[in-house]
């Protein structure tokens, strides 16, 4: 490696770009595969960062500040756009002063997502320039390029990562910082800013002028590449898809494209005339196919190439090549290993509760709380999107009448609260719902590596900020009845979701306690509970929290009785020592003594 | 050209294979390769199933592992290893920490642990390499360093000097916790040299 050569993930190299090209603001939501982008830009001197509660705001605040003159940065992970949505579309119209792009990291596969939609789609629909790195050094060069690209053209420039991209490490290198000709300051221009009909209508023009334009840069060849190779067969290509094919097909040109709209069309009908058959090679959607069908061009695509899942060097080779397919060990048969709530999570007090009321609906929200929905707890019967816990809860409570009273439960957690959920709470309120909302309050956006939020009390930089009171957010909006419990304790949890439940009115439960990952909790001494293995009875209640920490010895009838156990007792549990955090819902479960804090 | 190489890391959220792979990746690049990892990031970090593909060569282009192409697995969980035996060929370096991570349905009591989990690789005639990571990095005082020890053992499968592994601990390690892992790193490449 080079002296002046770094090791970076494709989002800590965007960060670094960020800061390079000169971006002012910067504001987004965290979501996988997105987040690291905003947690390394806020480490940069000269750059305001922030944490917004949702997507929408983020891209509202970047628009603002590009109002202003200024470049700035929003970034979301794929399902954030559509939250982003709406400015989106009409920021198109507006166009910016400032630099304004937009970061829409996608998640093929799924790693950590509800759903793979792919986010190029937008591109097309809204009017906007799209460009598409294929690795980290590529994703810092192309990141400085959409800022100019955006200044140049009046446009927003929306710029598409995949997971295999932010959180690839590479090589790259530092590079010179960029400065902006636009000034900052205010400049009224109502013509172009207010966007009410008789002025959009003139904006629309200047959208379709600048697509146009758009497809004039497509074709200058400035964003794309072809790699000459073997003539038999072409490849069209984008993003990380890329480098699979130059893997599997080392040997055969290549045309790649940085920007994936709009295509250049004179470009591709050169590049397919030159070749003897033509791939496109892209995960998800046939967005490049579609469009390349349109231009009178045939090509091989997802006749071949599957349309759902990332890819990989050996999927496109094989797709392609059915015959080169490797003979390969065969996998062996082993248990599952889902991902698990931590030892000590707060929420597993709630959703060991919620697993005891079979009658009950729950409706869940994203986090780690999802989790929940795993056995041995399994207490979750639906989950959608951001803050659709509180409003499905809400409309099954409309369909169902008085035969939903009393079982109906959402939950969801604060930061999510923050973003989409206080909206259904407003609605659920408003139209006289009989459903209980459980707001689980972990201090901390938890799912996506902790990450403060409006409620946490502290900023992006994780200095003091103001804290929203969730409980009398709830009151204004209209609540009467709102109780705060602590969830290691098991039975006044119960008490407290049962009350909820039997009041004829919109109810909150908030169920308060840190999560076990952020930093304070992770300094502070924990005193764990210890297993007094003879005095267990075999009864699993503390087994059935899932702890990590906790697990179960099966034993043979003599083996029980050589223990000095009833013959009859089929195992006993364990408290891992290293594992446990200390949070105690075990040891109020056990009605045996056989769990105790270290030291009593 | 050199063929790339191809390391796979596995084994269970929360065990260190983030900084395993991060220490193997920096001594790579000091030796000049060019490469790339990638990492799973979010919900699976949750105790679930995790690896880091790290990929070096002349000239690395895809991130992942191609399914019989990974030269070495070194893997943190006894079960965990066998779940990659599709990436494994014939000539395949594999290195084993023998902790046992009870997933959830063993910790349950529904199923018992698949002690014998290694037999389906030596079954194809791959030796495994056994490494008690735990105990070795607990007399080298600090548990946690049980990663450092399976880099250890894994780099003498590597063409970097001692010296590039000590170098890299020495600048990338906090200082308190640097000694400790020198001796964790010194410990693990003695099983294997």
């Amino acid at each position: 490696m080079k002296t002046d050569s770094l090791w970076m993930s494709g989002n800590e190299a965007i960060a670094m770009a960020a800061y390079e090209a000169g971006v002012k603001v910067a504001s987004g939501y965290p979501g996988t595969p997105s987040t690291e982008i905003m947690e390394n830009l806020s480490k940069y001197e000269g750059v305001y960062t922030e944490w917004a509660p949702n997507e929408k705001v983020g891209l509202e605040v970047a628009i603002g500040a590009a109002f202003a003159g200024v470049r700035a940065l929003a970034t979301m992970k794929h399902v954030g756009l559509n939250v982003a949505a709406d400015p989106l579309f009409t920021v198109s119209y507006t166009g910016i002063r400032g630099g304004l792009v937009i970061i829409t990291a996608d998640d093929p596969e799924m790693h950590s997502s509800q759903n793979e939609q792919d986010n190029r789609n937008y591109a097309f629909a809204a009017k906007l320039p799209m460009l598409e790195p294929s690795d980290p050094a590529e994703a810092k060069e192309m990141l400085k390029q959409a800022f100019e690209l955006s200044e140049r053209l009046d446009t927003p420039v929306l710029f598409r990562i995949t997971t295999r991209i932010a959180h690839v490490k590479g090589i790259i290198t530092k590079g010179e910082m960029l400065t902006s000709k636009v000034e900052c300051g205010i400049e009224k221009m109502p013509q172009k800013f207010v966007m009410l009909p008789a002025l959009a209508r003139n904006r629309r023009k200047v959208v379709e002028e600048r697509m146009i334009e758009l497809r004039t840069i497509a074709e200058s060849g400035v964003y794309n590449q072809v790699d000459a190779g073997d003539k038999k067969r072409g490849f069209i290509t984008s993003g990380v898809s890329y480098l699979y094919v130059k893997e599997a097909f080392p040997e055969a040109t290549v045309l790649k494209l940085g920007m994936c709209w709009p295509l250049p069309e004179q470009e591709i009908k050169a590049f397919a005339a030159t070749v003897d058959e033509l791939y496109v090679v892209e995960e998800l959607d046939p967005f490049l196919e579609m469009h390349i069908n349109a231009m009178g061009v045939e090509c091989h695509g997802k006749d071949l190439i599957p349309n759902q899942g990332e890819l990989n060097t050996s999927i496109v080779r094989t797709s392609i090549d059915p015959d080169s397919a490797p003979d390969l060990f065969p996998p062996a048969e082993l248990p599952m290993r889902p991902p698990n709530m931590c030892a000590g999570c707060p929420h597993r007090g709630v959703f060991f509760n919620l697993s005891k009321m079979k009658d009950v609906f729950v409706s869940g929200d994203i986090g780690c709380y999802t989790l929940g929905f795993l056995p041995p707890l399994s207490a979750m019967d639906s989950c959608v999107c951001m803050g659709a816990s509180v409003t499905i809860a809400h409309g099954m409570s409309k369909a169902l009448g008085d035969a939903g009273k009393g079982k109906l439960i959402s939950v969801i957690g604060d930061s999510t609260f923050m973003h989409t959920g206080i909206n259904g709470l407003i609605n659920s309120v408003y139209n006289d719902s009989t459903s209980v909302l459980l707001i689980l309050d972990n201090r901390i956006t938890a799912m996506t590596g902790q990450q403060n939020n409006p409620a946490s009390g502290c900023n992006i930089k994780g200095e003091p900020a103001n804290a929203i009171n969730i409980e009398k957010l709830c009151e204004a909006v209209g609540v009467k009845h709102v109780e705060v419990v602590n969830p290691h304790e098991i039975k006044a949890c119960k008490t407290a979701i049962k009350k909820a439940l039997e009041l004829d009115e919109m109810a909150v439960v908030i169920s308060r306690a840190p999560c076990v990952l952020i930093p304070e909790m992770k300094k502070a001494k924990h005193v764990p509970y210890l297993t007094t293995t003879e005095n267990c009875a075999g009864c699993q209640a503390c087994v059935k929290l899932g702890c990590p920490a906790i697990s179960w010895t099966p034993i043979t009838p003599e083996e029980a009785v050589a223990k000095g156990y009833k013959e009859k007792q089929k195992g006993f549990a364990v408290i891992n020592e290293v594992q446990c955090n200390g949070c105690g819902q075990c040891f109020e479960l056990c009605k045996f003594e056989a769990i105790n804090r270290k030291g009593e | 050209m050199a063929a790339t190489g191809n390391i796979l890391f596995a084994g269970v959220g929360g065990q260190g294979i983030l900084l395993a792979s991060e220490i193997t990746a920096y001594a790579l690049l000091s030796a000049g390769y060019d490469a790339k990892k990638s990492e799973v990031h979010g919900m699976a970090q949750r105790g679930g199933s995790v690896t880091a593909q790290l990929r070096y060569g002349d000239k690395v282009y895809s991130p992942l592992i191609e399914p019989g192409k990974a030269d070495i697995l070194i893997s943190f969980e006894l079960m965990e290893t066998a779940r990659y035996l599709p990436y494994l060929h014939k000539e395949s370096k594999v290195i084993v920490n023998t902790q046992q991570i009870k997933p959830p349905a063993v910790a349950n009591g529904q199923i018992p642990y698949p002690v014998d989990a290694l037999d389906s690789i030596t079954a194809q005639g791959i030796d495994v390499v056994s490494v008690d990571a735990f105990d070795i990095a607990r007399d080298a005082g600090e548990v946690k360093a049980a990663n450092v020890v399976m880099v250890g053992a894994m780099s003498t499968f590597l063409p970097m000097d001692v010296s590039v592994y000590e170098g890299i601990i020495n600048t990338r390690v906090p200082e308190r916790f640097r000694e400790v892992n020198l001796k964790a790193f010194a410990a693990g490449r003695k099983i294997t040299e």
